[in-house]
């Protein structure tokens, strides 16, 4: 364990470090159950800045969304081991107590959640919902404050009548209406700080794009903090300034989006990549998938987690990759761009073997140019 | 511009009031004459208890042929039904003797072999010791039974959750006689830790009443608060798992405000449904506490009048006891939209 | 243009190659009553699911159904499967209209149609293993004599990519994916000439989904089952099936061999639906792409909207659009579409071009000099189709001699 947490860790990706206001350092969360120790989350390092947005990418069991829940503390603390850093504009948050924590929570930090359905009280009117939350961190605002804070903010975020729909209860609104609502609860303690935990996965594209678009409306208005937690790379693309991409619990590649998803150097990333289908690319292009089913976090593999599925795994000499495993290191685009992989030259491998599978169009011209924008572009 | 809003279902909750109850009415009328049937048709005489009764037990076929004369027994059965069903609402005049009629006024549910005083005047009279015996024990029920089921809840997994679910699974698992009788043995007999059990209308003495009636709801509160102890403990486990949980815990809600606004509210749902049905089981009759407490209630009352064949009595505590089930039933299902706006009765 | 021209007809002799539809659907419709509350339960309206829906799969071939939620594809998938029985339509599956087939009468049948569905978690018995699942339909329609069933069931659970020794297994000893490929040795057990795969990885993780699209992709190719693929992912749709149709509310929009309906979708809701899936190649740009922003969420079923059901939330609705239902009508050699202006994004046409042939004016209002054409709806392509460019009818002969046209 101690092999990986060498000089890299704390300065990934961002250019402006130090200035962020999310800041993770080896987080390392474990539960332990009757089975034995489940190992979600495991030195994991990464940080927003104000009006910026991280994508985390990975699988279900990644530890993708146990690693955010942390940050607001929201992991019962009697079944769980959290270890590392978590700051909140400068705030520690782990080993606080809970009562404090109960001040971040909604307030400075605030998290929406996937199922809208699910994650709304059925039996609690949208608007008494919306104004409880912003009650807990205004004692001393009247019902009617709240009240009306809560119209204010279901009209913020495109709701139609919302004098009238706030008393409406979450069953009556549609699913996208269900997620502006999530939205408006989010926000309604104006956070710096906002982590969505697959926020459109339960969602039709067409209101899927309203909900992105609102989100990226919103953070442009409150200069707030975005986690957007997905594992739909497209999303993204189009939503983060920064990705990182996690795998059984811990992240295996950290960069810029821009660099990231046009030079991947992580053969995990590669296979997110490959699996998806495009709607622009070519179609009788094989799906490229990655073979076997991602680790048990019980019992995670030796070395290199990602190594009894990596195909590239021959590559690398000796044998690295079962027994050690790889630090979390820049590659060879630069010290933006983190990458936990012992192949020497993966920017090779990528441009010749993954790129003409994935994008035959962008493989042979110029690796990154805009040009491999979708056709249907306009309106 | 904006999507219509979703139908809602119209409200019918009148409808749906008048329909359950219909549906009530159909049962109670099975029940009436399947219990009328059973008597009239049984392989035993059915004045032949009250016979036994009259002539301490020396019951003779000539006196027990005159009883069925007298009782109507010989007359088509159907006509008797009749008479049976329309005193019910008109009320009527029962011939006894010869020459010797009891007023029996609506709703006439027939004279108490023993006593020859109309059965639904006796119910009356045993009413209120049953509804005072039902109500404490349902207060200790729920505050007992819900209380630790939550508190457990919250502490699932910790060592005093599972000593608790322990000792309710132990109490639960002793029979309710014994448990009963222990505790009137214990506390009352031997040791006179509380009062001497017993029933005294609370207008008539207050504290007579409250310090009779402590020992008995005790005993049957505390003794079936235990099953729910593992029930609200585990519709409170289910609903803390909940989604929206963690939405509350976000917010920056207090544990408290979490656990109970949000929780209970949810676990309430089940719990009410059980206990709907429950309250009415005890307000039937509590046949065993009242017995061994010297409660007379109609739990005993029905009982006795199994033991003595006093067809009319029998017929009455059933027809109660279906009542309040049925009645117990509507109100659960109403209560049922009221805490869950989603299924808001349609 | 002319390569353009080359990828139609190559999907043409594509078609061709699969040979006659093995699966034709012709104005299906299902609608679910609502009841009224109160002591007599009325029926006061009905859920129009799927209202009139025609398309062909030819053998060994497949067509994708997409749409968002409530659209009714997932019901349609359910009526071919006669999970449902439709409320009208015909359902042509080798020219036997399983439409009116008698449950007994259908059994023999589900051989041949069989389907795949959406959730591996809760479509295989917990209680039953592997080789009990994928054996019961052997058993049931007398596939394989006894002692040959278990032989049968292994070879199988091997063609899906599963380890035939499991086949003692229960179903929660597998992952989401191996489920998936369970329930998929399940609808091969009969070798069926069509399978319905309802959404058939959206419930897996993405490196897995790929695992079973191309599992799809290998089988459909071995033994030349044809394909209806209802899914939601246009990504996934379009890289399965040749063609591919649109579903709103309950109709279809916009049918299409795959290259025209994705490169250039006439209707405006396939362009909507499009643009508004994010896209990994916009990394390289940055920030959203643009989109067509297309306001609030579909309309209730029961009460859809009069006219063109899409008109909404349409860009480009006009009056003639509350007035008038647009008809699918041919507008190329493979291409539907359901719109009063279609046409490629940006180059919509300023009138309607359904007017004429719908006998009304241009704002929908009956025009007493026209005369209406019956445009029907029948579930495969004609020969002829109405050119959007010259506005009038056009054949698949009018291009190479071009006289006789019409």
């Amino acid at each position: 364990m101690s092999t990986d947490t060498g000089v890299t860790t704390g300065a990934a990706g961002a250019a402006a470090a130090g200035e962020r206001l999310l800041e993770v350092e080896h987080l390392t969360v474990k539960f332990p159950t009757a089975d034995g120790l489940v190992n979600a989350v495991t030195d994991l390092s990464y940080g927003v800045a104000r009006g910026k947005t991280l994508g985390i990418v990975g699988e279900s069991g990644s530890g993708k969304s146990v690693s955010s829940m942390a940050v607001l503390g929201l992991h019962d603390p009697r079944r769980t081991r959290i270890e590392g850093s978590i700051r909140v504009d400068g705030q520690e948050v782990i080993g606080l107590s809970e009562a404090k924590l109960r001040r971040i929570r909604g307030n400075s930090a605030a998290m929406i959640f996937q199922d809208a359905l699910a994650s709304l009280h059925p039996f609690y009117r949208v608007g008494k919902q919306l104004s409880e939350a912003y009650a807990a961190h205004h004692p001393k605002a009247s019902a009617r404050d709240a009240r009306r804070k809560a119209i204010e903010m279901l009209d913020l975020v495109g709701i139609p009548q919302p004098d009238r729909r706030v008393d409406d209860f979450p069953h009556q609104f549609s699913g996208g209406m269900r997620q502006r609502a999530m939205i408006a609860m989010g926000l309604i303690n104006d956070p710096s700080l906002l982590i969505a935990d697959e926020p459109t996965t339960a969602l039709d594209v067409t209101v899927q794009a309203q909900i992105l678009d609102l989100l990226g409306d919103l953070q442009r208005e409150f200069d707030s903090a975005i986690i957007i937690i997905t594992h739909d790379l497209g999303v993204i693309a189009e939503m983060a300034d920064e990705v990182l991409v996690m795998y059984a619990g811990r992240a295996v590649e950290y960069g810029a989006t821009r660099e990231l998803l046009t030079h991947p150097e992580m053969p995990y990333t590669w296979g997110l990549l490959s699996s998806v289908p495009d709607v622009s690319g070519d179609v009788d292009a094989r799906l490229l998938p990655i073979p076997g089913n991602p680790p048990s976090l019980l019992d995670p593999p030796s070395g290199c987690s990602f190594h009894p599925r990596c195909v590239h795994r021959d590559k690398v000499p000796g044998d690295l990759c079962t027994t050690t495993i790889p630090d979390l290191s820049p590659g060879g685009r630069g010290p933006g761009h983190l990458k936990r992989c012992h192949l020497a030259d993966p920017e090779r491998i990528y441009a010749t073997e993954i790129l003409p599978e994935i994008a035959p169009d962008l493989a042979d011209g110029a690796p990154a140019a805009p040009a491999a924008a979708p056709t249907n572009k306009e309106a | 511009m904006g999507p219509p809003p979703p139908p809602r279902p119209t409200v019918g909750k009148f409808a749906f009031i008048v329909k359950r109850l219909l549906a009530g009415l159909l049962v109670l009328s099975t029940l009436v004459v399947s219990i009328f049937l059973l008597f009239w048709y049984g392989p035993r005489s059915p004045v032949q208890g009250l016979c036994e009764q009259r002539t301490n037990n020396r019951c003779t076929a000539d006196f027990r042929a005159q009883l069925e004369e007298n009782f109507g027994y010989n007359n088509p059965m159907l006509s008797e039904l009749g008479k049976y069903v329309a005193g019910i609402f008109t009320g009527r005049d029962i011939q006894l003797g010869a020459n010797t009629f009891v007023e029996c006024s609506a709703p006439c549910l027939g004279l108490s072999y023993r006593t020859f005083v109309p059965a639904f005047d006796e119910l009356v009279r045993r009413l209120p010791a049953t509804i005072s015996l039902a109500v404490g024990a349902a207060v200790i029920i729920l505050l007992v039974g819900v209380t630790s089921g939550v508190l457990a809840a919250r502490r699932r997994g910790t060592v005093a959750d599972k000593a608790l679910v322990s000792a309710t699974l132990l109490m639960s698992s002793i029979p309710y006689v014994l448990f009963a009788l222990l505790v009137y043995l214990y506390l009352n007999v031997i040791n006179e830790v509380f009062p001497e059990a017993g029933y005294t209308p609370l207008t008539e003495n207050p504290v007579a009443w409250l310090s009779g009636l402590l020992l008995p709801w005790l005993a049957l509160g505390f003794y079936n608060s235990t099953q729910y102890t593992r029930f609200s403990r585990g519709a409170m486990i289910d609903a803390l798992s909940e989604d929206y949980i963690r939405t509350a815990r976000a917010k920056g809600l207090s544990s408290r405000t979490v656990t109970f606004k949000h929780g209970l509210r949810s676990a309430l749902v089940p719990i009410v449904t059980i206990f709907g049905i429950d309250f009415a089981f005890l307000l039937a009759g509590t046949i065993f506490t009242e017995i061994i407490f010297g409660i007379n209630g109609i739990g005993r009352w029905g009982l006795e009048a199994i033991q003595i064949e006093d067809f009319p009595v029998v017929q009455t505590t059933v027809l109660f006891g279906a009542i309040v089930v049925i009645v117990a039933n509507i109100v659960v299902d109403i209560l049922y939209g009221v805490l869950d706006p989603r299924v808001r009765i349609s | 243009m002319v390569s353009v021209q080359k990828d139609a007809d190559a999907t043409l002799t594509r078609h061709r190659s699969g040979g006659e539809p093995v699966l034709e659907v012709e104005d299906l419709k299902m609608y679910f009553p609502v009841k009224s509350s109160g002591l007599v339960r009325r029926t006061v309206g009905h859920v129009q699911a799927v209202d009139g829906v025609s398309f062909q799969v030819p053998a060994g071939g497949a067509l994708g159904l997409v749409g968002e939620s409530g659209c009714g594809k997932s019901t349609t998938g359910r009526l071919i499967t006669r999970l449902h029985d439709p409320t009208s339509g015909a359902i042509r599956f080798e020219g036997t209209d399983l439409a009116k087939l008698s449950p007994r009468q259908m059994k023999p049948m589900r051989r041949d149609v069989q389907m795949i569905f959406q959730d591996p978690f809760s479509s295989l018995n917990p209680r039953h293993t592997v080789g009990a699942i994928v054996s019961s339909p052997l058993v049931t329609h007398d596939m394989v004599p006894k002692n040959k069933v278990l032989s049968r069931v292994q070879e199988l659970l091997e063609v899906v990519g599963l380890n035939p020794e499991h086949y003692n297994r229960y179903p929660n000893e597998f992952s989401g994916g191996q489920r998936q490929r369970i329930g998929i040795a399940r609808a091969l057990a009969l070798q069926p000439k069509l399978l319905v795969a309802d959404e058939p990885v959206s419930a897996l993780d993405v490196s897995i989904q790929a695992q079973v699209v191309n599992l799809l992709d290998d089988l459909q190719k071995e033994f030349g089952i044809a394909f209806l693929f209802i899914a939601h992912d246009l990504a996934v749709v379009r890289h399965f099936c040749p063609e591919v149709a649109v579903m709103y509310l309950g109709k279809i929009v916009e049918i299409a061999d795959r290259e025209t309906l994705y490169n250039r979708p006439h209707h405006p809701y396939t362009q909507a639906l499009l643009s508004a899936v994010p896209d990994v190649r916009q990394a390289a740009v940055g920030g959203r792409r643009e989109r067509i922003r297309i306001e609030g969420d579909v309309p209730s079923p029961i009460n859809p909207p009069s006219g063109c059901r899409f008109r909404t939330r349409c860009p480009l609705a006009k009056e003639i659009c509350a007035r008038v239902e647009p008809p699918l009508m041919q507008i190329g050699r493979r291409h539907k579409v359901a719109c009063h202006f279609p046409g490629e994004l940006g180059k919509h046409p300023e009138e309607p071009v359904t007017a004429r042939l719908l006998g009304v004016d241009d704002q929908g209002s009956p025009d007493p000099g026209g005369s209406p054409t019956d445009l029907g709806n029948p579930p495969g392509f004609a020969d002829t189709w109405f050119d959007l460019d010259k506005r009038q009818m056009a054949g698949a002969t009018s291009r190479s001699t071009t006289q006789d046209a019409g």
